[in-house]
């Protein structure tokens, strides 16, 4: 296939070939940026939580009524917990101050020593039972649980540090590199020790923002019910299969319990809930690019069918003449193919440029992660399959030209 | 002849439908997905109180500590103590501190189970300051402010859930199982984003239920529905440790009028600090910021980030669109350049055909305006699919909304028809006419 005579047409359609690499540049930048995001978006919305997600749901409980003392909150949710635990339907429960995937919630500072000042690590805080491990189903992975007489409770604004805790397996190690985490103290904003007594082996944090994905698994379980004013979260655990039965009954058997409490139905839910407006963002962002990509690549190829479709209508003349020279209708065919390449091949090298360039403004502006050039290929692959796939129905149209058009006048 | 070149147009559009509808097809969704981020990024990024966003600053003051502060910056709340001292200070025209609480309410006269309602304690002036509109009743004074008192100012959605949108001022309700006194209720208010409390919420709640004395709240000991922020080490134990504590929680704004004021206050809040550190409160030099609404706004990056980047790529997608436009345009111009040599032998000036194939191109920006727009409604509805429901519910499809789509698919185009058509008016008459 000679290429010489195709630049040579081209120069002479230099306004449709210039828009052609624009465009198939453009779509190349938009295209492999937005596949890029979506892959990060899905990877990030499909982080495990570490717990028996297809049988948990959370009841966000609030407090109504008269004021009530820190001994009668406390005394109303082991009663409720109690009452849960009864139901059939329910495998375990516990009380908590969060839940993961919550979107924010309580977190500290740990050191190694008390004098510490800069903090080795930040974790975030579950407060609970002895039921609490067993009711969000993670697993135990080194020590013991806490028991019955380890748990306490605190009260508004009571700054209280226990003994006692157990962390993540990724907080031990943060803490611990070495392994040792077991009966090792650590300090939460305290001078008073904590002894990890219990190892996790994953509980994902209560957000999931940006700024927490340094921190995501680095959490710790505290012996502690939260008897505050303003309410708490029940855990529940259902038996396999069971978890819509168990969401019907556990708020009457609340409500039988005392009828002075609100639960609020935009915090917690099933886990498909909670995981579902967690990452609604992500979600969208993902959807989002995915129909812009879609409709952008669907408009390039369209545009691309519709120029060469012209190009091929201005030229029948010139097709006439080659075939009746003795060319076959494949070297028609080469032609527009090559052609095509050639222009997609020029768009593709500037789009390289412009898709870096975007993605160094997405890193710079919104801290994103680089592009990994796998994308890049991606998306330079895409564009000329795009670009052949489209040259294809026109150019077999040209083919298709007699060599008798040589002899017609326009 | 406008007319005509309209019905020409029309004429040369239906000779290759199927490349027409691609244009009008480009445009439409380009528009239309410009438009729909658009409506969104309006939503989250506007200024919420125009009028007095240049007046209305929120102070801060490093009580942490170059140990602990924010990289450099001050904390994003005030400490109990801290707060007090300003109000007490009362350098600014108005002032007011205020923190997020949570309280139940049992619905009057009936049996039903209690609900929730979400308010702010705040001080009167935060009313005047804000330029809340009431429905019924006002503000309360200053000296409730001082007194302590068991005042009240319900918002008019959750008036209309309790009474029905009766005057209810003058009313005692039981809220959290305090009693208060009804002064005002407040007409639909919802500043959007909810600049006064951006800090631990995103800044597009439902409106708000109620106000109370932050005095009263304080004596009643309701914790902040908020954030509450600690560094260092802790060491109280209860609610009164807790107010003298360093952790943060209280956000702090103040009206002042004009830069000179602004001025003084900021040399107000250094000498406070420096007072602090004299007595031995701080260890380190004064370190406080001042900020109006818009820097405060921008400095909690109100705007979510996926907002921009939408935006951006929507913007890029449409420019791509109009590229695909201008080659398409230039083809089908050009091929018509025999029709044009013919016209311009016959004595059409230039300005003929640039009107004739301006106009064409004005129809397909048109028609594609009309398609992005019927897309733009229709994408409304799936808004919610790509943002949280609180920000997808700020979009909506106004009447400038309308007008600017259709512009701009209209403008869009011309713009691109512009190069086509000067190449079509380049046309050299004779060359065509040999040719044929």
């Amino acid at each position: 296939m000679q290429i010489k005579p195709i630049l040579a047409a081209l120069r002479r359609h230099k306004a449709g070939t210039v828009l052609i690499v624009l465009q198939i540049a453009l779509t190349l930048a938009i295209v492999c940026n937005a596949l890029f995001i979506i892959q990060q978006r899905l990877a990030h919305l499909s982080e495990p939580t570490g717990i028996d997600e297809a049988n948990l749901f959370v009841l966000s409980n609030q407090w109504a009524g008269e004021p009530m003392s820190k001994a009668q909150i406390d005394a109303q949710i082991r009663a409720d917990v109690a009452a849960l635990r009864q139901l059939p339907s329910v495998l375990d429960a516990a009380p908590s101050n969060a839940y993961p995937l919550r979107g924010g919630g309580w977190d500290t500072f740990i050191g190694l020593t008390p004098e510490q000042v800069q903090p080795t690590s930040d974790a975030a805080v579950y407060l609970g039972d002895e039921h609490l491990l067993d009711a969000l189903g993670v697993k135990l992975i080194a020590g013991r649980n806490f028991r019955a007489d380890e748990v306490g409770s605190v009260g508004l604004r009571e700054n209280v540090i226990p003994p006692v805790v157990i962390v993540t397996r990724e907080l031990a190690h943060r803490l611990y590199p070495d392994g040792s985490a077991l009966g090792k103290p650590l300090y939460a904003m305290s001078a008073t020790p904590s002894t990890i007594i219990g190892i996790v082996e994953r509980l994902q944090t209560q957000s999931v923002d940006a700024w927490q994905q340094a921190y995501a698994y680095q959490a710790m379980l505290w012996p502690l019910r939260g008897a505050w004013s303003s309410g708490l979260y029940y855990i529940v655990r259902a038996r396999p299969g069971q978890r819509d039965a168990a969401m019907r009954e556990a708020p009457k058997a609340l409500y039988a319990q005392n009828r002075q409490r609100i639960f609020d139905a935009g915090d917690g839910g099933s886990f498909a809930q909670i995981r579902a407006r967690a990452y609604e963002r992500d979600r969208g962002m993902a959807i989002l690019m995915g129909v812009i990509s879609a409709v952008l690549l669907a408009i390039t190829a369209a545009g691309i069918v519709g120029l060469t479709s012209f190009w091929v209508g201005q030229r029948r003349k010139q097709i006439g003449v080659r075939r009746a020279l003795g060319a076959r209708q494949r070297d028609i065919l080469g032609y527009f193919l090559t052609e095509n390449l050639l222009i997609t091949g020029g768009g593709v090298l500037l789009g390289l440029l412009l898709a870096v360039g975007m993605n160094l403004w997405l890193v710079v502006r919104f801290s994103m992660q680089p592009i990994s050039p796998a994308y890049l290929g991606i998306g330079v692959l895409l564009l000329l399959l795009l670009g052949q796939g489209a040259v294809l129905a026109p150019a077999l149209k040209a083919a298709r030209v007699p060599p008798v058009e040589a002899t017609r006048s326009v | 002849m406008l007319g005509y070149y309209f019905r020409l147009g029309l004429r040369s559009l239906r000779r290759n439908p199927a490349l027409t509808a691609l244009m009008v097809m480009a445009i439409g969704f380009g528009v239309a997905a410009s438009m729909i981020t658009y409506a969104v990024f309006r939503a989250v990024s506007g200024n919420p109180i125009p009028e007095k966003s240049e007046r209305l600053f929120t102070p801060q003051i490093d009580s942490w500590g170059p140990q602990h502060n924010i990289h450099g910056e001050p904390p994003y709340a005030l400490n109990y103590v801290d707060a007090m001292a300003l109000m007490r200070a009362h350098q600014a025209t108005r002032q007011t501190l205020l923190y997020p609480v949570w309280l139940s309410v049992s619905p009057e006269g009936s049996r039903g189970l209690p609900v929730g309602a979400n308010g702010y304690a705040v001080y009167g002036d935060f009313f005047p300051m804000f330029d809340v509109p009431f429905l019924y009743g006002g503000r309360w004074s200053a000296d409730d402010d001082q007194r302590h008192a068991a005042a009240v100012v319900l918002g008019e959605e959750f008036n209309q859930r309790l009474f029905g949108g009766a005057n209810s001022v003058g009313r005692e309700i039981v809220l959290g199982g305090h009693a208060f006194r009804i002064v005002g209720v407040t007409r639909h208010w919802n500043p959007r984003p909810r600049f006064f409390a951006l800090w631990g919420s995103g800044g597009f709640a439902e409106p708000t239920d109620f106000y109370l004395p932050f005095t009263r709240a304080i004596d009643l000991k309701l914790d902040t529905a908020g954030n509450n922020s600690c560094r260092g080490q802790p060491d109280f134990s209860g609610w009164d440790g807790w107010l003298q504590s360093t952790c943060v929680w209280i956000t702090p704004w103040v009206e002042l009028d004009g830069d000179a004021q602004a001025a003084h206050y900021r040399r107000f809040l250094e000498g406070y600090a420096a007072d602090q550190r004299r007595a031995g409160r701080f260890a380190w030099a004064p370190n406080v910021r001042l900020r109006n609404v818009v820097q405060w706004l921008d400095y909690q990056q109100v705007v979510p980030p996926e907002s921009r980047i939408a935006l951006v790529v929507a913007l890029g997608f449409f420019v791509i669109c109009l590229v695909n436009t201008i080659g398409l345009l230039l083809a089908k111009f050009m091929r018509r350049a025999g029709e044009i040599g013919v016209r311009r032998a016959l004595g059409a000036p230039r300005r003929q055909i640039y009107a004739q194939y301006l106009l064409e191109a004005a129809s397909v920006g048109l028609a594609g305006g009309v398609l992005g727009l019927l897309l733009t409604a229709a994408g409304m509805s799936g808004v919610g699919l790509l943002f949280e429901p609180q920000i997808a519910r700020l979009a909506r499809l106004d009447f400038s909304l309308v007008g600017l789509c259709l512009l701009a698919a209209v403008l869009a185009t011309l713009a691109a028809a512009f190069y086509p058509a000067w190449r079509a008016a380049q046309v050299q008459p004779a060359w065509q006419l040999k040719s044929h």
